[in-house]
């Protein structure tokens, strides 16, 4: 990878990392609402994905969306503005933390219920199968999606369709406040995978370059053999599941240790170590975030709400009947 | 006109769209190498092949969740639910997903998809394959509900669900692929969300839609012969609902029964019912009555099955009720 897109890849990371610190602040003050899912800790794994794709690719995620959303290149300004529920944002302020989206960036949303973007992740692949382009859908989901009967009818069928799917397992240790170990039948998520005659791979999540070129592999494969492709990544969210999590599941030491091996700082050390960066360099990339942050809150909070007459806006797509 | 059967109906219109447009394509259960478990796409697969005519596992959220997916990259997707009971394994798409996705996303998504399904009781199906559960699927705003009671509604509007930008559930009923109707020559399509007097009348006015219209127009040629003459609205469309042939009728006769198959409590009769309280309360002269399946699981037994479900006879009693 070449030293600019390395230092584009820090970048994303540490300005997902403050639009989200930025936005539970928000959050507490009272300025955003409903449910937020933070992706602090986890930002090595979209980045990496991310990265790694064509411009053709579909991305579709899970409600835990933030970071996506700015990786697949959506602003922060946009996404702060989501979040703050303004006219401004990309769904007009109509969806929220859970529901972004750019399809312009080939971003496929956010979505809410636990395993129910899986079958339609499947359906856009349909969609591309069907218009016989070899595109790409990386879809993204938990630990958690793994358990639920729509991750079982997804892969039975992209993989009995041949369809151009990533699957992507961000195992991040807990459904909520519920470890792996009680929920799922396999502690190794990805034998679910084997099950179902799927190729599959695993990889360190706290390693941006790690997952950059596990996912090339997966991709180069994926678009070679018209087969889907199961890619199961470590993680750890280093906040509760949500702003309304009390975090009785877990102890402290074990949030520490994951601490020890941040992402951000990872890279961060890779960059210097490998004398990619200095650290003069790395420095300004995250002076130039707290400004973008600033001005991604100005721009939200100054934008205007939605009009009262959006309330009956796009119901349906039909101008008539 | 050529008098043809609903199964040739939507057979027809499923034809001349997928002729029409490439982005259209089926995939259900049984819909390909079968020919589908009502026949309604015998010889698809012959003429289109397997990547227009997709046999897929019997997996409703694949099913569906799959075609609102391909939809939302710009097909035009015909899902099949061999009866709309087996809707019910993937409701999270049919009124979580699909009616949300472009209004939550501001627009940006469209989810151009048919989901066709068999509804309705009367074949000894026994109570889980046998309900008529319109009433729920209508009630989520962004699906669009039709279900046609004549082979020329079923094509037109089976033809404009297709064109549609939105999901449209169109349910059909298990028992009327055999019935015949009139059905004009050539290209025509009837659009989405219009009532439509099938019958004129003065005496009363009986609402209804799908296998109600059978009913009621069998139940219009006993009254008629006893001197009695009723004007019967059809729905055609459940949601968007089109309630100004019923108000315009309702403000001539002043007298109204609804029939539906579905259950009566919080059914679509109840509904319309409430509208012509709403919208027309000063021409009201006596109690609109409800005609509507009895409040128990539907069973298997042929008689207890004819006793739950709504009769012409049942009919013909409510509109003397309300002429009283």
């Amino acid at each position: 990878m070449k030293k600019e897109q390395q230092l584009d890849l820090y970048h994303q990371m540490v300005l997902i990392r403050r639009v989200e610190e930025r936005g539970a602040e928000l959050y507490q003050a009272g300025k955003i609402g409903g449910f937020m899912h933070l992706y602090i800790g986890q930002e090595a794994v979209s980045t990496g994905l991310i990265a790694a794709r064509e411009e053709r690719d579909r991305v579709i995620t899970a409600y835990r969306d933030h970071g996506v959303a700015i990786n697949c290149g959506i602003s922060a300004d946009a996404v702060m503005a989501e979040l703050l529920g303004k006219a401004t944002g990309m769904s007009k302020g109509k969806g929220g933390s859970m529901h972004m989206a750019d399809t312009s960036k080939n971003m496929w949303g956010g979505h809410a219920i636990v395993g129910g973007h899986l079958p339609i992740a499947a359906g856009l692949a349909i969609g591309d199968q069907y218009a016989k382009n070899d595109n790409i859908t990386i879809c993204m989901f938990g630990d958690g999606a793994t358990n639920i009967g729509y991750f079982h009818e997804a892969l039975n069928l992209a993989k009995t369709w041949g369809l151009r799917v990533l699957w992507v397992c961000e195992n991040n240790q807990y459904g909520m406040g519920t470890s792996v170990e009680r929920a799922s039948a396999v502690d190794d998520i990805r034998q679910k995978a084997e099950g179902y005659g799927m190729k599959n791979a695993e990889v360190d999540g706290m390693d941006v370059m790690k997952v950059y070129e596990a996912t090339k592999e997966a991709l180069e494969f994926i678009r070679k053999e018209g087969q889907p492709f199961f890619l199961e990544i470590d993680t750890y969210r280093f906040r509760g599941h949500s702003m309304g999590d009390p975090e009785r599941y877990r102890k402290a030491e074990e949030v520490k240790k994951w601490q020890e091996n941040d992402p951000i700082g990872i890279f961060n050390k890779y960059l210097l170590d490998k004398k990619i960066a200095t650290r003069k360099a790395l420095d300004e990339i995250e002076a130039r975030v707290e400004e973008e942050v600033i001005k991604a809150v100005e721009f939200a909070e100054n934008s205007p709400e939605p009009a009262p007459e959006e309330l009956f806006t796009d119901i349906y797509a039909d101008t008539e009947n | 006109m050529a008098k043809i059967t609903m199964r040739e109906a939507i057979s027809q219109a499923l034809m001349e769209e997928m002729d029409r447009d490439p982005a259209v394509f089926i995939m259900g259960e049984e819909v390909g190498v079968w020919g589908g478990t009502y026949a309604v796409t015998k010889g698809f697969y012959d003429k289109y092949g397997p990547d227009r005519i997709k046999d897929t596992p019997i997996a409703e959220n694949a099913i569906i969740g799959g075609a609102i997916g391909a939809a939302m990259v710009g097909q035009r997707p015909v899902a099949e639910l061999m009866t709309i009971n087996f809707g019910f394994s993937a409701m999270d798409y049919i009124i979580n997903q699909a009616p949300k996705l472009h209004y939550m996303f501001g627009g940006q998504f469209k989810v151009p998809m048919v989901i066709r399904a068999v509804g309705g009781g009367g074949r000894q199906l026994g109570a889980t394959h046998s309900q008529t559960p319109d009433a729920i699927f209508a009630h989520f705003p962004g699906l669009k509900v039709v279900s046609p009671g004549t082979p020329e509604d079923a094509k037109g509007l089976l033809k404009s669900a297709i064109r549609s930008d939105d999901p449209v559930l169109f349910i059909e009923h298990a028992t009327m692929y055999q019935v015949r109707g009139e059905v004009p020559e050539g290209e025509y399509t009837i659009p989405i969300g219009k009532s439509k007097v099938q019958r004129e009348g003065s005496d009363a006015t009986i609402v209804t839609y799908c296998k109600g219209l059978e009913l009621s127009m069998k139940a219009a040629d006993e009254l008629a012969s006893q001197g009695i003459n009723v004007e019967v609205v059809d729905l055609r469309t459940l949601r968007p609902l089109d309630m100004e042939p019923i108000i315009e009728s309702f403000k001539k006769t002043n007298r109204a029964v609804v029939v539906e198959e579905g259950w009566k409590s919080y059914g679509v009769g109840s509904e319309i019912v409430s509208r012509i309280y709403e919208q027309a309360f000063d021409y009201v002269d006596a109690p609109i009555i409800r005609v509507a399946q009895k409040e128990v699981p539907l069973p298997y037994n042929r008689t207890l099955e004819q006793a739950a479900l709504p009769q012409v006879a049942d009919i013909v009693s409510a509109v003397k009720e309300v002429l009283k």
